[in-house]
């Protein structure tokens, strides 16, 4: 306890309350209400509607959600296993050559995504391999955005587990995928689902790579709300931002449920 | 730890062993640093020699330059809205707790899983100038025009910048902060210390780690930030990142936006160093880095 006496107490929370209330509260209950209003032009909505879900859940929309959906667990799922390997793999690597590596595979999470967007628009558009224009190139933005963060979340995991078990399997004759299996994955479960919510939550809200590289008919979520907002459709814009924002907190609460199971046992 | 149980290992296969990082480093080769050095090439030349006169007529350009300084500017002062705010609100959270503070921590929390452009989005409705508090004021005191018109400017992209990555200053504050020994601080304030002073001389030493490297993320994290300008879309807030968009999206000019990407993402992964350097002088776990 900062402040002993009670009237200063009272005192910041007068200050501080309202301060997390508008700066925090306040933008997500904006958004939930205009999601929800037919008419916003005086202080408050002056009616309200569902047209607008039932719009996002038509037609155009609900491609988006559809191929943010796709795009975000596909690409979580491949920078899953891929950053898993790597994590795996570089235990077994010297020290020094490890610190390299490590690096390697952090520095994506450095890079701007603007400009990932653009380094696979320019490379995959000229032969030897020619993607520009698919739904591919996508999913590897996607995947090479988040990759980074799958990495680190699985290499912290796996510096924390306890390195006995494996040892004790291995001293009692278990071949090496036969330990990884039974042994490493599951002590290593609650760190891979939460590294897979992270990388699905930044693929929901993916923009600035996105919006470089997708194809006709493969718009994300992220893309068609700027598209709404840019033309002024800012009721359906915040609609579909309340839909993306559902979408990626059900699946990050979901599989925290899955975690927490898989801790306690 | 980790490194016991590599010792652990039997020495015979160590080489076998390390070709197992062959593959995953092969898919981040083709997919990262073999685009990434095409746009250094396409910057420096392309097809045609070697030159560096693109760069000279980009870095001498008005609006790269334009671009730079708003990009320097407003990651800057967001860096250091982030860094005040942060560490106001951890320390409301964590040493004059109210009830319900820990939900709001976990509420300020989720705003890391959320896309950025959502705060843009509801300051529109908010500060936009047919906003809540626009037309609010007009109704209360009856002006002509929208009396607050500051969204479509810098100021709005830095307010928006700090509310979305003031959160990844509190994360590791509050971790920072719940290791602080509470009987110090109770010591220190039977013994007359006023709050003030228990901030100067006891909390704000403690969280310095943390504070500098979730400043320096956020300065990372703010260079580089695209979304929050994008939908703000004001004409004259063009940061470097909004400036590689329009250059190779609107118009189809990808050696510009090249040689922009270059220095975008030089400056990028000098912070990034500034940023590994940091935890690594304070250490992973005093900074809170998770």
């Amino acid at each position: 306890m900062l402040v002993w006496s009670k009237s200063g107490r009272v005192l910041t929370w007068l200050l501080a309350i309202p301060l997390f209330v508008i700066i925090y509260g306040l933008p997500i209950g904006v958004i939930a209400l205009a999601s929800v209003s037919g008419q916003w032009n005086d202080v408050l909505p002056s009616h309200f509607t569902l047209e607008h879900y039932a719009d996002a859940f038509r037609a155009a929309s609900f491609d988006s959600l559809k191929a943010s959906l796709v795009t975000g667990v596909l690409a979580s799922a491949a920078a899953l296993v891929s950053g898993t390997w790597a994590a795996l793999a570089l235990r077994r690597i010297q020290p020094v050559p490890k610190r390299i590596l490590d690096l390697c595979f952090f520095i994506p999470s450095a890079v701007p995504s603007v400009s990932i967007g653009l380094s696979l628009l320019v490379a995959f558009s000229q032969p030897p391999v020619l993607l520009n224009g698919t739904r591919l190139i996508v999913m590897i933005a996607h995947f090479v955005l988040i990759s980074a963060f799958t990495y680190g979340n699985v290499a912290a995991g796996l510096a924390r587990i306890p390195s006995d078990c494996e040892q004790v399997a291995e001293s009692l004759g278990a071949r090496p995928f036969y330990r990884l299996r039974r042994v490493t994955l599951p002590l290593l479960l609650p760190y891979l689902i939460a590294a897979f919510s992270l990388s699905f939550a930044l693929s929901m809200g993916e923009l600035g790579a996105t919006v470089m590289i997708y194809p006709p008919g493969w718009m994300t979520l992220p893309v068609s709300i700027f598209a709404l907002s840019d033309r002024g459709a800012i009721f359906d814009a915040a609609t579909l931002t309340m839909i993306l924002g559902m979408a990626t907190m059900l699946v990050l609460i979901g599989l925290s449920r899955i975690s927490s199971k898989a801790t306690v046992r | 730890m980790a490194d016991a149980a590599i010792a652990g290992v039997p020495a015979s296969r160590p080489r076998l062993d390390s070709f197992w990082v062959v593959p995953p480093l092969l898919i981040l080769a083709a997919l990262f640093f073999y685009p990434l050095s095409l746009i250094v090439r396409e910057a420096l030349g392309g097809n045609e020699a070697f030159t560096l006169s693109h760069f000279s007529e980009v870095l001498s350009s008005r609006r790269f330059l334009d671009g730079l300084y708003n990009t320097i500017i407003i990651a800057t002062c967001a860096t250091a809205g982030c860094i005040v705010l942060g560490f106001v609100l951890s320390l409301v959270i964590a040493f004059v707790p109210f009830r319900g503070a820990k939900s709001v921590a976990r509420l300020i929390d989720t705003f890391i899983a959320l896309p950025t452009f959502l705060v843009t989005l509801a300051f529109t409705f908010i500060y936009g100038s047919a906003g809540l508090l626009n037309v609010s004021l007009i109704r209360l005191f009856g002006f002509d025009l929208p009396p607050v018109d500051f969204l479509y400017s810098q100021w709005g992209v830095i307010l928006a910048e700090t509310t979305v990555y003031t959160p990844f200053v509190m994360r590791p504050l509050l971790a920072t902060f719940s290791q602080i020994d509470q009987a110090q601080i109770e010591v220190a304030s039977s013994l007359g210390a006023k709050p003030l002073r228990i901030i100067r001389q006891i909390i704000l030493p403690a969280a310095l780690p943390a504070l500098v490297a979730g400043g320096s993320l956020c300065l990372l994290l703010t260079v580089n930030e695209f979304g929050i300008v994008l939908f703000i879309g004001a004409k004259d807030v063009i940061t470097l990142p909004m400036l590689i968009y329009s250059k190779a999206i609107q118009e189809f000019d990808y050696t510009t936006a090249c040689v922009i990407a270059v220095v975008n993402v030089a400056l990028s992964l000098s912070l990034y160093t500034l940023y590994r350097l940091i935890i690594a002088h304070f250490g992973g776990n005093r900074a809170g880095v998770v």
